[in-house]
């Protein structure tokens, strides 16, 4: 179970890039596998679910996000960070149950459900005496 | 550690990359490293953003998963702000992690803003995950612009 969801590529193999300009952001996730399925969280502050898109294609997860900008206007001070899209792909080494994977998302945090196929489900036996 | 999200790709790609990256970061902390202008990352959780315009300061920071419950908020000394917070993890009762990225824990964090502020009248929104202090400038402390008169 260890290779369930592959390192991403390394960064000299070529990305796809966006149409919009600006900055494009990997979101940090954490994944939880139990026996139902798999669990992601990934922060993505800023994030509205209209901007929003989570697919699940060719056993591949993915994850656009879209920022505006939040202060039109005003002037800029001093900061820290700054602000952009978020883009980020898993491929998902394990049979899905397309139809019943859910998503939502949370003040700035998107919880996405992959639940198993039934029949890779851990069963348990019932063993009776003869 | 705290963090929100990554550096765009081209910059950190691989494992190795990141544990660099992480390391340059702590060394630069203490003043150890030579200054990276390709990263500028935050020395401490939450990295603040600051906004103006003539009536406000606008102090912002990505704080996704917490209530507004979950944070203090507070001007003391007419300039300075302090963020403090806990941001917890999820409960999963059983099962495998394959990632943890994201950290969890208490934070605090001070600001010294650049106009003393109406303490009284401190506004904060929390809304997706993205924190907005609203502080109103005091009068004495607003630009003015003085009008030269020639002689």
């Amino acid at each position: 179970m260890k290779d369930l969801i592959k390192k991403e590529p390394d960064s000299n193999v070529a990305t796809v890039e966006s149409t919009r300009s600006g900055t494009t952001y990997v979101p940090r996730f954490d994944i939880v596998e139990t026996e139902d399925g798999m669990t992601l969280y990934g922060d993505m502050p800023g994030v509205t679910t209209e901007d929003l898109e989570v697919r699940f294609e060719n056993e591949h997860l993915m994850i656009f996000g879209e920022v505006k900008s939040r202060h039109d206007g005003r002037e800029h001070v001093y900061g820290e960070y700054d602000i952009g899209d978020y883009h980020r792909e898993f491929q998902v080494n394990q049979k899905i149950d397309t139809e019943k994977i859910s998503a939502e998302l949370k003040n700035g945090v998107l919880v996405v459900h992959l639940p198993k196929a039934e029949a890779l489900k851990p069963r348990k036996i019932d063993v009776k005496a003869g | 550690m705290l963090y929100t999200r990554w550096q765009p790709f081209g910059f950190v790609g691989t494992e190795m990359n990141r544990l660099q990256h992480e390391m340059n970061r702590l060394f630069n902390r203490f003043g150890l490293a030579e200054s990276n202008d390709e990263f500028r990352v935050a020395p401490s959780y939450p990295a603040l953003d600051l906004w103006q315009d003539g009536e406000n300061l606008y102090v912002e920071a990505e704080l996704p998963g917490l209530e507004l419950d979950d944070l203090e908020i507070y001007v003391t000394g007419g300039n300075e702000l302090t963020l403090k917070g806990k941001r917890e993890a999820p409960v999963v009762e059983d099962g495998t992690w394959h990632r943890r990225e994201r950290g969890f824990g208490n934070f605090s964090r001070v600001m010294t803003l650049p106009h003393n502020v109406n303490a009284e009248k401190v506004d904060a929104t929390l809304k997706n995950g993205v924190l907005t202090v609203t502080l109103p400038k005091l009068e004495n402390s607003k630009h003015r612009r003085i009008t030269v008169k020639a002689s």
